[in-house]
């Protein structure tokens, strides 16, 4: 596969040439041309068309996805290109990807600290008189933490036991152990995006117009986006788990899932102590 | 750099008669990082061409008080020749000039390009660790550029077109109401995707340079212009999804009435500033440690001697980085910040000044007492040296908050940071242009032609940025399209200077279009015994794949 060439005297991978980055760069751009006109009503050719011209360049990044990734198993199943130096260089990558990840809900918490620490800041007269000088601002229902949030809480702690499980299983070849510790995990998971889809729909606070549903929203509702990620991961790992891949000495891509369920649960934990316990402490609770 | 027995490194040659990608899929299907760096270069040269002329434009527009140019180009590029669409348009192409020297000239060339070519050459390894990734990290820049670009066309803050708010993109006039047309949507989505492409290339890059070096090569013994993408690739992994989380706050606050900078909602648009410098101020490092890093090479190359004191300049680079995070409020320092918070800023920002003097001075040192022979990469460097030093020092004048009060937002913090970025940084680009050109190319270029192309680029951007220290202290504003007649003189110097430039932009394509046409062999090493590094071992251009067999890295001479 590598361009033909004499094995080289090296175990790194040398990737064939490929059409995906090119092509989901492309769709990228139309991605983000149909987001701005589908939120500004834009037309084109007379046409209003922005939700069409997103949904083709979603759909486009979403196929890129699949055909890239298919093409990284194959190497790793079938072409043998991933050698013990190339597994070090993914699980670099991998880590640093999730470098970032935290890097990027860093900002989300930096909003929410913004707002919660100092919504009494006397310079900053038309906040405090949203705010009335409190966090949350006054008159703002909150959720009860200890409700459904604690509730989510236990089932995100129990979904990184069972996905610890799966792994054990791996390890010590028991498939069985693994499907079962997989599908459990992945219920777990979908089970807290039920519950959260459920207190979003009821939240006594809104979205729009108040920085404490911004930053509540946003925080959490990127969140639940990762919560859905790393599900979708595992789903895949679970295909291919019946398919027969991973071995107990070779299953980075279950590794790396595992390891992003464990990114987005400690996020979890942080959420849960500082926006919807600390953040609502003395507030108004709605029952 | 080291002693290497490099016997197999010539017998790669051998290998090349496989089948190789070529035709178009060579390039856009690439996952080799010689030709991504390739790509990365044109790219930058394309790009860097286009925010050369948005500011050439401005300075004809300044060059004498009045509103001259812009009127008629307002009415040939949006059909707006009213005196309110000129200064809508000048402010425009201020900020499409700033985006597009950092984000599409400054960051490919150096990162993409150098880091891309000579990252792995010079750590003895085949590839970068992700060749596939690599190729999409700079596929999303055309993407991105195409987006900046579009946002110049479309509607922006009421009856006019683009935006005109600056790189740093402050709400509220980049809210929905200063900007509330799409233009500010189109900045907004071409940063995220222009970030994307950034840290996709930062992981590649560590990931590279942790697991790729050749065997013998410690990080101890890895040449300087490595350590520098290393460092920078951190900078960029930690920094760029703290701003994609501000862009993202300002999208959702602009199309979906989120409230994070709108106080009357609860929000704050001081929270944007600051989310925005925790990237912004590490970007500028960012921007400078690529350029640190080949500035090092060269000046250890034509004096013949290791770079002095190698640790130290490594770890100042470390440092830089590590401090970088926390100085970001001096970008802020009138918004009202309590005065404790502005004292430390001021003091962590001095801070900054003792990594960087280590760096100053140990080129210094390296050059003394060393065998200098001038040649073009050197002459290059040499004036890098002396320019990012003026800009370094008008830098600690900046970091104080007393003096800040009055040269905020004037010509002073332009001239300031012109000195560090568009002569520094570009200057470091050159040198490392005209440095690996052989390298790349396999060609020589006419030294003449090219000391021609530097003394009219020193000369014409010192007469540009100088003057702007003068006017800064004499309280000329920032972003506006034109100035009472005090400040006639050495605007009009100022723009002479640009005008200096323009000719040395011409000369340097045509340097480049003459070493093609000529097809001097440069051979393996131009440069002679000074050139240690892994590179210069490699015949001129390299192999398509190179090193098949590892080099083995057996001593270090620093």
């Amino acid at each position: 596969m590598a361009d033909g060439h004499a094995t080289p005297n090296h175990d790194y991978h040398l990737v064939d040439p490929s059409p995906w980055p090119l092509v989901g760069s492309i769709f990228a751009f139309t991605t983000a041309v149909g987001a701005i006109m589908w939120m500004h009503g834009m037309s084109l050719f007379g046409l209003k068309m922005g939700a069409e011209v997103l949904g083709v360049g979603f759909a486009g990044i979403l196929y890129v996805m699949f055909a890239w990734w298919s093409d990284v198993i194959k190497e790793a199943e079938h072409g043998g290109y991933h050698t013990r130096v190339v597994q070090i260089s993914h699980r670099y990558g991998m880590i640093l990807f999730i470098a970032s990840e935290v890097m990027f809900f860093v900002a989300w918490f930096w909003a929410f600290f913004d707002a919660s620490l100092f919504s009494n800041e006397a310079i900053q007269e038309a906040r405090v008189a949203f705010t009335g000088g409190k966090w949350p601002p006054v008159g703002t229902e909150v959720l009860d933490p200890f409700h459904f949030p604690l509730l989510n809480t236990l089932i995100l702690l129990t979904s990184g036991t069972t996905v610890t499980w799966a792994h054990y299983g791996l390890l010590h070849n028991d498939r069985n152990s693994l499907k079962k510790g997989l599908i459990l995990t992945i219920l777990l998971g979908a089970i807290f995006t039920c519950v959260q889809a459920w207190e979003y729909a009821h939240a006594p606070f809104g979205f729009q117009d108040t920085i404490y549903g911004a930053t509540f929203f946003m925080a959490t509702g990127f969140h639940g986006f990762h919560v859905l990620i790393g599900t979708i991961f595992l789903l895949v790992c679970l295909m291919r788990v019946y398919a027969g891949h991973f071995t107990p000495e070779q299953h980075l891509g279950f590794e790396f899932a595992a390891w992003y369920w464990h990114f987005v649960d400690v996020v979890w934990l942080f959420l849960f102590s500082c926006i919807y316990v600390w953040g609502s402490w003395g507030a108004v609770i709605e029952h | 750099m080291a002693t290497t027995s490099t016997s197999d490194a010539h017998d790669d040659h051998a290998h090349d008669d496989h089948p190789l990608p070529h035709g178009w899929r060579r390039y856009l299907y690439s996952t080799n990082h010689k030709d991504i760096g390739t790509l990365y270069i044109i790219f930058a040269m394309v790009a860097g061409l286009i925010g050369f002329l948005l500011s050439f434009a401005i300075r004809l527009e300044l060059q004498n008080p009045g509103i001259q140019i812009f009127p008629a180009l307002s009415a040939v590029l949006t059909g707006d020749g009213s005196v309110d669409g000129a200064k809508n348009m000048y402010n425009v192409f201020i900020t499409a000039h700033g985006v597009i020297m950092i984000f599409f000239l400054v960051m490919p060339a150096l990162i993409g390009g150098f880091g891309n070519w000579f990252v792995p050459l010079m750590i003895g390894a085949p590839d970068m660790a992700f060749p596939r990734m690599n190729n999409i990290s700079f596929w999303l820049l055309p993407a991105s550029f195409l987006l900046l670009l579009s946002s110049m066309f479309v509607d922006g803050s009421p009856g006019f077109k683009g935006f005109g708010g600056g790189w740093v993109f402050y709400p509220p006039f980049s809210s929905l109401a200063g900007t509330p047309g799409p233009a500010m949507d189109f900045v907004i989505l071409s940063l995220h995707v222009a970030g994307a492409s950034s840290i996709l290339g930062a992981i590649n890059f560590i990931t590279t340079i942790f697991n790729m070096r050749a065997p013998g090569m410690t990080m101890h013994r890895m040449p300087l212009f490595a350590w520098s993408v290393l460092v920078t690739a951190f900078l960029l992994v930690l920094s760029l999804p703290v701003l994609a989380g501000a862009i993202t706050m300002l999208l959702t606050d602009r199309n979906f009435h989120t409230a994070f900078f709108n106080p009357e909602k609860g929000g704050d648009p001081i929270l944007f500033q600051h989310l925005f410098w925790f990237f912004g101020h590490p970007e500028v490092y960012i921007l400078i440690l690529p350029g640190f890093g080949i500035i090092s090479q060269i000046v250890s190359t034509f004096s013949r001697k290791p770079v002095f004191g190698y640790l130290g300049m490594a770890y100042a680079m470390v440092a830089i980085g590590v401090v970088g995070f926390v100085v970001w409020a001096h970008h802020m320092y009138t918004v009202g910040l309590s005065l404790n918070t502005q004292r430390y800023f001021v003091f962590a920002t001095m801070v900054i000044a003792v990594p960087t003097g280590v760096k100053i001075f140990s080129w210094i040192a390296t050059m003394w007492g060393g065998s200098i022979s001038l040649r073009l990469p050197m002459i290059w460097a040499i004036g890098f040296i002396f320019l990012f030093t003026v800009g370094g020092v008008t830098g600690v004048v900046l970091a104080n908050a007393g003096i800040d009060r009055a040269l905020h937002e004037t010509y002073y913090v332009v001239a300031h940071f012109h000195y560090t970025m568009s002569l520094g940084a570009v200057f470091s680009i050159f040198a490392g242009f005209y440095y690996w050109f052989p390298k790349m190319t396999g060609y020589m270029y006419n030294e003449t032609l090219g000391k021609l192309h530097f003394w009219l680029l020193f000369v014409g951007v010192n007469l540009v940025f100088f003057p702007q220290h003068f006017l800064g202290l004499a309280g000329m504003p920032r972003r506006y399209i034109d100035y009472p007649d005090a400040y006639a003189l050495w605007n009009w110097w100022s723009s002479v200077g640009a005008e200096i430039t323009a000719v040395s932009v011409v000369v340097f394509f045509y340097v480049v279009w003459e070493a093609f046409s000529k097809k001097r062999v440069a051979g393996d090493n131009p440069w002679g015994v000074g050139a240690t590094t892994l590179e210069w071992t490699l015949p001129s251009p390299p192999p398509f794949h190179q090193y098949e067999t590892l080099p083995r890295i057996s001593g270090s001479d620093h």
